[in-house]
């Protein structure tokens, strides 16, 4: 398998894994093309197409398409059912997983993926294996995680509202589906009650994606925030 | 780098959120790579399990040279080390693959390989599952090492298909065993042929035959996850018997199955099977038994509503065609174009051409095949596609009334396509005068039906039209005053377009200033196009790529007719300037030849001669113009200077140029009968001013004139500027001789006197007859003249590139006749003439062995006289 694509029937790129090198520029060429591709195809019609010189095997779930790109010689109607497993696996983790938890835990489903699917070739078969090593994943992780998960652009307020921390040194935020181009700015309400500013933090963005971006921001522990903000963009 | 800082992190959050944004956001040549192995290393070696997997996960998914360099040796004894841990295994195996496509250089092979094969052993599924890609991957590339694995797989996949479903737990797949195992291991045996062993072998034949049978089975779950997973087994067993190609009752169920499939409701399982049975198409056991289903694929491609799937039946009606059903399948693959998608019409119209001639029992079937394909999908049909109609239709001679007949008629539509125009057009400028008996297309209706057509097609069209305009002026003189008339206008004469404009003022000046016999050598027939691989083909397969086209076999090529070379093969290989020389021949030893003139006068340069001859669109060139030389519309300042061996390149030629300064351009056509000559000289007057007191006389030595007659007629004395004289030298050969007759030229020049003289080419082997004989023949009289004196060999250097096509093209224009299949070595080139001259005539033999590893030749004559011997020997051994 070259590549793996998850977007969902409005043509946004939920989760992408590439088995091949390519330049960016070539993901997101590719990316374009095969969306508008498959989404112009209608439903009764056959999972399998030509593209380029690769055999593209596609199924939707729900408002999700699930789309692998093979090379000459591999078993359609296997990638087919690779593409199936799959979403069992997310479906017993999440439990009757939506486009939803994909977004909001996308690591997750590249964990999942991971485990199941390496360099392109299925590692893990059965269902109980993999869900096994994910759980063991899951025990390990430490309480004192503060990750906080910020929506850019997001219009609801709570999507862009960080929890609280109190005693922190240093914490990472993933921001999900940045814009190409933004300022952040930050504000740390000191109380809930009161909507003012306690202060605001210009901060830089270390490593984009498309997916995500990672920041991490100095914090000093005498200042007692409760709620983080993202404010533009 | 806080993500690099995550990574060494002891925190599994911290570290698994490390290792996420390495995979997702680090690209190869970042400058923290070096931070980031060391962190990778360090959890390698933890012996921690989860922190190994994650390691491994991330240069599985990183992949790049840098981690391969650093990792590729290690990874291998994680892999095989007897104390990891199975899970870690399985990302150690897939992680060692990504690497090894992505640098398979730098991943060795050594004693770990051995061990890496029993991992098909492994009592963990998951193990083998994952050691069956690494080890397909490893043993396409080196098959020889990895050899033990057929039997090991063999020997898996017969428990797994012999197994009851719930067995393998947690790896039946909605009631089939393992299917993605099972898969993986039916393809790393398709990197083998079938296996030598008996035993091993019927082994397999009885999984294959399982596997087949239990496609029969009812279902055991509706689910279309259990039927995918099933038939996802079954088309990899169809694949490696396919691949092993060698087991006729499996190859024959496989297709039965396959049959099916293509009534299937699932439309996946009906892509699959025509997309398969295209593969079985090609097998020499299935191909009869694929054949009768093509009542279905006819169907399919009527019926279905995808047009990935139609895609696919037009592939297999490709694949499955042959002489017995190729009318059928061309006419439906016709009649589903008037509707097809517009995405496949380009393929489907190649695909249809080639068909059409592959299987062209008669060509008149042939040429409606193909006029039908311009007017059904005219856009589509591609250049290649109709060159290769006019093609064909030249080469052959029985077709060419009727392919007159039918163009003709075509063109009688009211709105055709172009592309028909062009056909119509080529077609009626070279056979016109074929039908133009009948008063329904007398050569007036011909024309006033094309230049109806003038106005609405493209630049090239026109220009191609204009070609055939001056051909039927050639063809039916009676309607030269009406053709005249039209290149007269001053949408010609004055047309924007430089080629246009350009054709319009050389034809008309052609047709008025060039005696009928000029015009009739100049626009002559075309000569047959040697055989070549076809053009559409070739493009078919730029399309598609190599290798995916079954069934091709090139030696059934069986539409160009003999075999003859023309020497257009021959003028694309030579410089410019001798072009036009080359396409004015007069005494080869076959139907003399040469059309497409002053059309191609301007774009023979590249190296495709057939594209060229059609090629519209390029401007003429200054060097190549000598017709446009010749008729003086146009002084070309052309490039070139008189070489030393100019003399030398009219041996196996007769026409071009023999010499040319700033004032003066000298051309010869020349034309031999027996002993009897005759020379044209061209003299061209470059310069804008008169040449006064212009001479010019032919001056032999005085043994020369006892071996040879040359009378120069005389000549105007004065020459306009821009302006051309023609002169006819009439020579005799009275005996063979050596030296040639010089051509002596003066005038004056704006007061001062020019003085010129010019070598003529008048050589021995100009008298030569082509004599045709057997290989009987041939060495019968070559063991006669065997005295050595009556033979002169030499060894020389190759100066040109050794091809055949140019070397044939020489031999020929040296005057003998090429005799084909005479010499025992293919490679050697056999030719056989006589000279003759006024007293005697000279038998003459020459053989001529390339040697094309040392670049040498060895000429060998045999003539019954020594001089002439020598003399031709001489001549010839220059000329490659």
């Amino acid at each position: 398998m070259q590549f793996m694509l998850l977007f969902s029937r409005q043509g946004k790129l939920r989760l992408q894994k590439w088995y091949v090198p390519l330049s960016d520029k070539e993901k997101k060429k590719i990316t374009r093309e095969l969306v508008q591709t498959v989404l112009a195809r209608k439903p009764k019609m056959c999972s399998f197409l030509e593209w380029r010189d690769l055999k593209v095997v596609y199924k939707r779930y729900a408002s999700l398409y699930f789309c692998c790109a093979i090379e000459d010689q591999d078993n359609e109607l296997i990638t087919l059912e690779i593409i199936h497993r799959y979403v069992e696996l997310l479906d017993k983790y999440f439990g009757s997983v939506c486009e939803l938890d994909i977004i909001f835990n996308f690591e997750k489903a590249y964990f999942i993926l991971d485990e199941f699917l390496l360099g392109g070739e299925a590692q893990e078969t059965s269902k109980k294996n993999v869900l096994k090593a994910i759980e063991q994943a899951d025990l390990l992780q430490e309480n004192i995680d503060f990750q906080m998960r910020l929506f850019a652009g997001s219009r609801d307020t709570a999507q862009r509202t960080g929890g609280n921390w109190t005693d922190i040194n240093m914490v990472h935020i993933i921001i999900h589906l940045p814009p190409t181009s933004f300022i952040c700015q930050l504000l740390y309400v000191a109380d809930n009650n009161s909507n003012s500013p306690l202060s605001t933090l210009n901060f830089t963005v270390t490593h984009t994606h498309t997916q995500l971006c990672l920041c991490f921001l100095p914090l000093f522990r005498d200042k007692q925030c409760s709620t983080v903000w993202l404010i533009s963009c | 780098m806080e993500a690099v800082n995550l990574l060494s992190s002891n925190k599994y959050t911290e570290k698994q959120i490390g290792y996420l944004f390495i995979s997702v956001l680090v690209n190869s040549n970042s400058d923290l790579i070096s931070l980031i192995n060391n962190g990778i290393k360090n959890d390698l070696a933890s012996r921690n399990p989860t922190f190994m997997n994650l390691a491994l996960h991330c240069i599985a998914n990183v992949g790049s040279r840098e981690m391969a360099e650093a990792f590729a040796s290690q990874i291998p004894s994680i892999l095989v080390a007897g104390d990891t841990m199975d899970s870690v295994k399985q990302s150690a195996a897939l992680c060692l693959l990504r690497l090894n496509r992505t640098s398979p250089d730098l991943v060795p092979m050594g004693e770990w390989t051995a061990r890496v094969v029993h991992l098909l052993n492994d009592q963990h599924l998951g193990v083998v599952t994952a050691a069956a890609s690494l080890i397909t991957t490893l043993a396409q590339k080196s098959p020889e090492d990895f050899k033990t694995s057929i039997s090991l797989a063999v020997a898996r996949l017969s428990r797994i298909v012999t197994s009851a479903s719930i067995d393998l737990q947690d790896y039946t797949y909605y009631f089939v065993a393992a299917p993605w195992l099972s898969v993986k291991l039916l393809r790393l045996l398709q990197c083998y042929p079938p296996p030598e062993d008996a035993a091993l072998r019927s082994r397999l034949t009885e999984c294959l035959e399982t596997i087949l049978n239990k496609a029969q089975e009812p279902p055991k779950s509706k689910k279309v996850q259990h039927s995918n997973a099933k038939n996802a087994v079954l088309f990899e067993a169809i694949a490696l018997i396919i691949h092993h190609d060698s087991e006729p009752t499996l190859l024959v169920r496989a297709c039965n199955q396959l049959g099916q499939f293509l009534q299937h409701r699932e439309t996946n399982l009906r892509y699959l099977a025509l997309e398969s049975m295209c593969t079985l198409a090609s097998s020499e056991f299935s191909h009869e038994a694929v054949k009768t289903h093509i009542d279905t694929v006819i169907n399919a491609l009527k019926t279905e509503r995808d047009v990935s799937v139609r895609q696919r039946a037009v592939d297999l009606l490709y694949a499955m065609c042959d002489r017995s059903n190729a009318k059928q399948i061309v006419a439906e693959m016709l009649s589903y174009l008037e509707n097809a998608d517009y995405s496949i019409r380009e393929e489907m119209v190649l695909k249809v051409a080639i068909l059409a001639e592959k299987y062209a029992v008669d060509y008149t079937w042939y040429v409606d095949t193909i006029l039908n394909l311009i007017r059904i999908a005219g856009d589509y049909v591609s250049e290649e596609v109709w060159y290769r109609v006019i093609q064909i239709v030249i080469n052959q001679d029985d077709v060419q009334g009727y392919a007159a007949k039918t163009v003709f008629e075509a063109l009688q539509a009211p709105a055709c396509h172009e592309n028909l125009v062009k056909v119509g057009g080529y077609i009626l400028g070279e056979f016109g005068n074929l039908i133009a008996g009948d008063s329904r297309s007398s050569p007036l209706v011909q024309f006033n039906l094309l230049h109806s057509k003038f106005h609405l097609c493209s630049v090239p069209t026109r220009a191609l039209l204009l070609s055939a305009y001056i051909k039927f002026i050639n063809l039916f003189p009676e309607v030269k005053a009406t053709i005249q008339d039209v290149l007269r206008s001053d949408s010609q004469l004055r047309n924007a377009d430089v080629e246009l404009q350009q054709r319009a003022i050389e034809y008309l000046r052609l047709s008025c200033i060039a005696s009928t016999d000029i015009l009739a050598t100049v626009l002559e027939e075309m000569p047959p196009f040697p055989e070549r691989e076809s053009s559409i083909l070739a493009k078919l397969k730029k399309k598609k790529g190599p290798g995916n086209l079954p069934d091709i076999d090139d030696t059934r090529w069986n539409v160009n007719g003999s075999a003859e070379h023309s020497e257009d093969t021959e003028s694309t290989n030579k410089s410019p300037p001798s072009l036009m020389a080359d396409l004015l021949p007069t005494n080869r030893p076959r139907p003399a030849s040469s059309s497409p003139t002053l059309l191609s006068a301007g774009t023979m340069g590249s190296s495709h001669p057939f594209t060229d001859l059609l090629n519209l669109n390029s401007t003429p060139s200054a060097g190549a113009s000598l017709l446009v030389d010749v008729l003086s519309d146009i002084s070309t300042p052309a490039p070139i200077t008189v070489s030393e061996d100019n003399f030398s390149r009219f041996v196996c030629k007769n026409n071009g140029v023999i010499y040319e300064d700033q004032l003066l351009q000298i051309g010869l056509k020349a034309e031999y009968r027996q002993n009897l000559g005759r020379i044209y000289v061209f003299y061209g007057n470059k310069t804008s001013t008169q040449f006064l007191s212009f001479s010019s006389s032919v001056t032999s030595s005085d043994t020369l004139k006892t071996q040879l007659n040359v009378h120069a007629k005389a000549v105007d004395p004065t020459v306009d500027g821009g302006a051309q004289l023609q002169q006819v030298v009439n020579i005799e050969c009275l005996s063979d001789f050596t030296d040639a007759p010089v051509l002596d030229i003066q005038f004056r020049y704006g007061g001062t006197l020019q003085k010129i003289a010019v070598k003529l080419p008048v050589m021995l082997n100009k008298f030569f007859q082509p004599t045709e004989m057997t290989s009987q023949d041939f060495f019968q009289r070559w063991k006669q003249l065997g005295v050595p004196q009556q033979e002169v060999q030499t060894i020389f250097k190759a100066q040109h590139p050794m091809d055949t096509d140019v070397t044939n093209a020489k031999i020929l224009g040296f005057g003998v006749a090429l005799l084909i299949g005479v010499d025992p070595n293919p490679a050697n080139f056999v030719g056989a003439g006589v000279i003759h001259t006024k007293n005697t005539q000279v038998g003459c033999l020459l053989r001529l062995e390339p040697n094309t590893q040392a670049q040498m030749y060895r000429l060998t004559l045999r003539t019954s006289r020594e001089s002439v011997s020598q003399r031709l020997c001489d001549l010839l051994s220059d000329q490659f």
